[in-house]
Parts: structure tokens; sequence; C-alpha cells
């Protein structure tokens, strides 16, 4: 590995330079190189200390990532803020038993173990602002996984920006990032007004418009920040959460500004932060419908093979929702021929366990799946020719990364589409618009 | 015919290639296989296409975080693209190459070009693209 080209134009202090010059051993030095070379990138001219990461570059499986981590592992990499994980590619309590190939199980243990080796939390999450040391409003993190970053900045105020695979490892190595982008307050600005309207009110009570919005609100905006009126005021965690994972995968979006209901947006002028938007867009239930067909290209009546819950990862309050879809629904199970997953961490596995709502779901006939994501995990069955799922992301890039046709659907639909074996689409008002 | 655009060099380097060019932006993680760098994003207007070795030409990244490790992976395996092309800069996957280039001593180029030069850029053109960003164009009809 090669020296970095100095410091450039990018203000260090004396352990920034000491890392660099590597003082402190080769991986802060491999690390500070990165954070200083990313610094010239986005034109930033000096560094800010942050006060927690996530870290996404545990998530992908592939040789690179494994050389990447054990190159700092085998340099005493050490993290030097609090840092959380985001999903591996393997359940790592279950795998054998879900009968994963043992080559594949081995290789995802090894970058899981180099993770803890830095100092990691083994949360092993893509929501992980649900569960262990959410950061708070105004703090300054790095954070990787683009739900996870999306809902860091909107709907909690902490400040991040879309740090890649590495950054936010090079970011947790260091404790610095370049001050650039959305950490600068100023840059936090709304520039697109996006009004809702037309909509039944009933239709925001499942998740899945919420996600069918997400996805109307990537295409439309990119990745500019969008200033949201005319949303619920009593949005749940769990709805803004379907919301920034499809917004984040139809496009870049990192930030996201509601009027009433995120911190940064009290009123249109706040988010705005006195300016004027620069383009002003509508969205009703036509675009919400035409939203729903692009994320489904399976039909009512096709023949289910699988259903995929929890992208993002489930919480506990998703999972209790789940059983009680379930429960209003017995005696009924999982048709034979659909293979049921449900996504979860930990920490929600956890409470949900102590509630028997675990033991509802597995009963039913769905696998519990922890700590991972079927497009990193081979879990999914091959021959698999529909999924169906209640996640706009999931919806977003199934069909590239399983090479399945998609059928998006309320999370009702999707319980009745898995005992039934083929899909379901009854309970969205908006598909006939 | 050649032509002669300039663009600004995010990570400088020096590449050629047959040009890739596509309207949509694009995320490498769940949009390109990292083993073979062939676009996969069903809703792209360029899915299906092998970008590998090509100058490949979009209006900018989205969606996942993880594309910069997608990045580096295609680096190692050989299946990268020669070269980069955004009309905004496109961090995570300047990363990506920068990474690239810290542990495997291979770097791509990744540029931004204004939305007005971009359009010198067609698929099927030549493109040498020189370390100070310069991009030297010759048109499909010309090869």
């Amino acid at each position: 590995m090669r020296l970095p080209p100095g410091g450039g134009r990018v203000k260090l202090s004396a352990a920034d330079l000491e890392m660099l010059e590597g003082r402190r051993g080769e991986a802060a030095r491999f690390a500070m190189s990165i954070i200083v070379q990313m610094a010239e990138v986005v034109g930033a001219d000096e560094l800010l200390t942050i006060a927690q990461a996530h870290l996404d570059a545990c998530a992908l499986m592939s040789q690179s990532s494994l050389e990447f981590i054990e190159y700092l592992t085998r340099h005493d990499g050490r993290v030097q803020v609090p840092t959380t994980l985001n999903m591996v590619s393997l359940d790592l309590d279950n795998w054998r038993k879900l009968r994963i190939p043992r080559s594949f199980g081995e290789m995802a243990t090894r970058i899981a173990e180099g993770y803890l080796r830095l100092g990691c939390i083994p949360t092993w999450t893509c929501a992980p602002y649900q569960g262990y040391l959410t950061p708070r409003f105004g703090q300054q993190i790095a954070w990787g996984e683009s739900n996870a970053i999306a809902y860091a900045n909107s709907v909690l105020g902490a400040r991040t920006n879309r740090y890649g695979d590495y950054m936010d490892v090079c970011a947790a190595l260091t404790g610095r990032v370049p001050k650039a982008g959305l950490h600068v307050p100023e840059n936090r600005r709304g520039q697109v007004l996006v009004r809702v309207h037309d909509v039944e009110p009933a239709l925001w009570h499942d998740t899945a418009a919420w996600a069918a919005f997400g996805h109307v609100l990537g295409h439309l905006v990119g990745s500019r920040i969008p200033v949201i009126h005319g949303l619920p005021q009593n949005a749940s965690g769990d709805q803004l959460k379907a919301l920034a994972a499809a917004a984040a995968s139809a496009g870049a979006v990192a930030l996201f500004h509601a009027i009433g209901l995120t911190p940064e947006a009290p009123s249109l002028n706040v988010a705005f932060q006195g300016g004027l938007p620069q383009e002003t867009v509508d969205v009703g239930s036509a675009e919400l419908a035409s939203a729903w067909a692009d994320l489904s290209d399976a039909a009512g009546g096709d023949r289910l093979d699988a259903l995929i819950l929890g992208c993002p990862h489930f919480s506990y309050a998703e999972l209790e929702a789940l059983a009680e879809v379930i429960s209003d629904l017995r005696p009924e199970r999982v048709h034979p021929k659909v293979q049921m997953m449900v996504m979860t961490n930990a920490a929600a596995h956890a409470l949900a366990a102590r509630r028997g709502l675990v033991e509802t779901v597995e009963r039913f006939g769905a696998t519990v799946i922890l700590d991972t994501c079927p497009f990193h995990f081979p879990i999914v069955r091959k021959r698999t020719r529909v999924v169906m799922t209640n996640s706009g992301k999931c919806a977003y890039y199934a069909p590239g990364e399983l090479g399945v046709r998609v059928a998006f659907g309320s999370l009702r639909d999707c319980i009745r589409s898995a005992t039934s074996g083929t899909v379901v689409l009854e309970h969205f008002p908006w598909k006939d618009v | 015919m050649e032509r002669r655009v300039g663009s600004r060099p995010v990570v400088p380097a020096v590449a050629s290639g047959l040009v890739v060019r596509s309207q949509a932006p694009l995320s490498f993680w769940g949009g390109v296989d990292p083993e073979t760098g062939v676009i996969v994003d069903r809703h792209h207007d360029r899915c299906g296409v092998a970008i590998a070795g090509c100058v490949f030409v979009f209006p900018e990244e989205k969606g996942s975080s993880t594309a910069s490790a997608v990045l580096v992976e295609l680096v190692r395996n050989g299946h990268a693209p020669a070269a980069l092309i955004t009309e905004r800069t496109s961090p995570i996957l300047a990363l990506g190459a920068i990474v690239a280039s810290e542990m495997y001593g291979r770097t791509l180029p990744v540029l931004v070009l204004g939305t007005r030069d971009v359009t010198v850029l067609e698929n099927g053109d030549h493109a040498r693209i020189a370390l100070d960003g310069t991009i030297d164009v010759t048109k499909a009809g010309d090869l």
C-alpha cells in the first residue's frame, strides 16, 4: 500500500498528523490517508470529530472486503468511537441449521470476527436507530447503510453524510471525517418542496403506503433535500423508516424534512432556512399508484414462492403487528410451497421472544432470521420466481439481486398471499386509480 | 473526428476505453454484479450491459452505501470499468476508487463532466482520459 499524498490543503490536527504519518500504527495511517483523500474529493478544508459510527462495510461478502478487514486487524486497528455494525452476510448463530454452504459461512464468519476485533458492538442490523446507541439531535456521526443514513439525518436530526463502505470504517478508526456536506448546518437546507394532497387518510395506516411514497420521493429528488408538506402528523418511527429506506433506494436521499414530523422542520420557513424551494412538486394518489405499479411486476393470482419481511430489519412493534395479523388468520399457516422469511436483529428478537411473538411467527411457518439480509445471505431457495414484500427497498432491489419478479403489497396482503400460495393484492385502495 | 473536453478529475488517473452512456443514476450495489461488472438493475436504462473495461458515463450515483465495496471488488477481480464519468460528484464511487488504489495499486479515474459537455460522449465512442481530466473522444463512426 502506498503512502498518501501528504495532507494537501486540508488542515490537520496534531493527532491527525500522527495518524497520517504512521506514528499510531498502520491501520490508523491507512484510515487517515483515505479520510484526507476524501476530504479533497468533497472539498473540505478541515476535519471534524465524530461521536459514533455505524459500519456498513461488514455487509458485503467478497474477497476484497475480507482482505480489507484482515489488513486492519493484522495491524491492530481499533475503533476510536462507539461503533455499531450493519448486518453481515450470515445469521451468525443459526447458519448451519439453515443449510448454508460451509465455505460461505466460514468466510462471512471471518469478516464478522474481524469487525469485532476492531472493537465494534455486535448489533448486526440495518436499523441501528431502533436499537442500541441511538444518536442524538445535532450529533456529528459517521454512518453507512443508506436507509440508516436517511433516518439518522431526517428523523433524529443527527448529522452524517452518505458514507460508503470503508469510509465508515476509516471514520471509526480515526474518529474524524471531512467537514462537509450534511455535517454543516447550512447544507441541510431544504431544496425541493413536495406537497402531499389528495391521499385517503386511511391509506397511511399501512407502512407500505409510506414505502410507496418514499419510492416516489427518491425518483423526484435524486440527491436533493426534499421538504414534505402534508404527511399525517401521527407517523410512527416504522413508517418513517419505510419512507427513508424506499427513498434512499430509488434516489440518493440522505436527508428529508417533513413539516411537523422531523426535528429540523417545525415550519416551511425553518426547513428552507428562510430561502425558497428550487422546485415545487405535488404528489397524490395517482403518483402513489404509479409507484406501486413500478415496484410490482407480479400480478394478483400469480404463484408465490417467497415472502420477505423485515427490510429494513423489523422492530419489536413490527413483529407485534405481524403476530396480530397472523393471529387474526388462525388456524391458517404458510402454504407449504411458500418460503416466508422475517429479518430482524438480536435486540428486537429478544424483546419479541419474551412476549411469545417469535413463537407465534415461527409456528405460523415463517423463518425468523437474525443479523442478515436475503440480498447478502443465500437463504432464498433456488428456482424462486415470485417474491412478495411490503418493503419498497426490497421490492426495488429484489429483481436485480435475486432475479425474481416482485409483488409489493400491504402487510395483510403479504400474509394472505403466504397462506394461499398465490399473490393477493386487495388491500391497496389506490390500485385502481 | 476527435473532440476534446476538459473534466474535473475527482480521482485523477489515466485510462481509455469504449463509452457506455446512460441517462439514469445507478447504485453499484444492487445495480451491478460484483463478479462480472454487468448492470443488473431492472429499473436502469442500460440493464444487461457489461461495463467492465468501459468508460461508463451516467448522471450520478444513488442508492446503496455498499457501492464503494462493489467497485473495490470489481477492481480486484478485473471487471471494473476503465473510468467513471458523472455529471455530479459521486463521492461513494470516488471512495471505492481511492480504496482500491490503496489496496491494489490500480487506480481508475473518476471524473465530473458538466451536463453540456457530457453530450459529446455517446455510446460506442472511444475516450482517452489524461491525468488532468482532459478527455479525447473519437466518435464511433471514425473508429
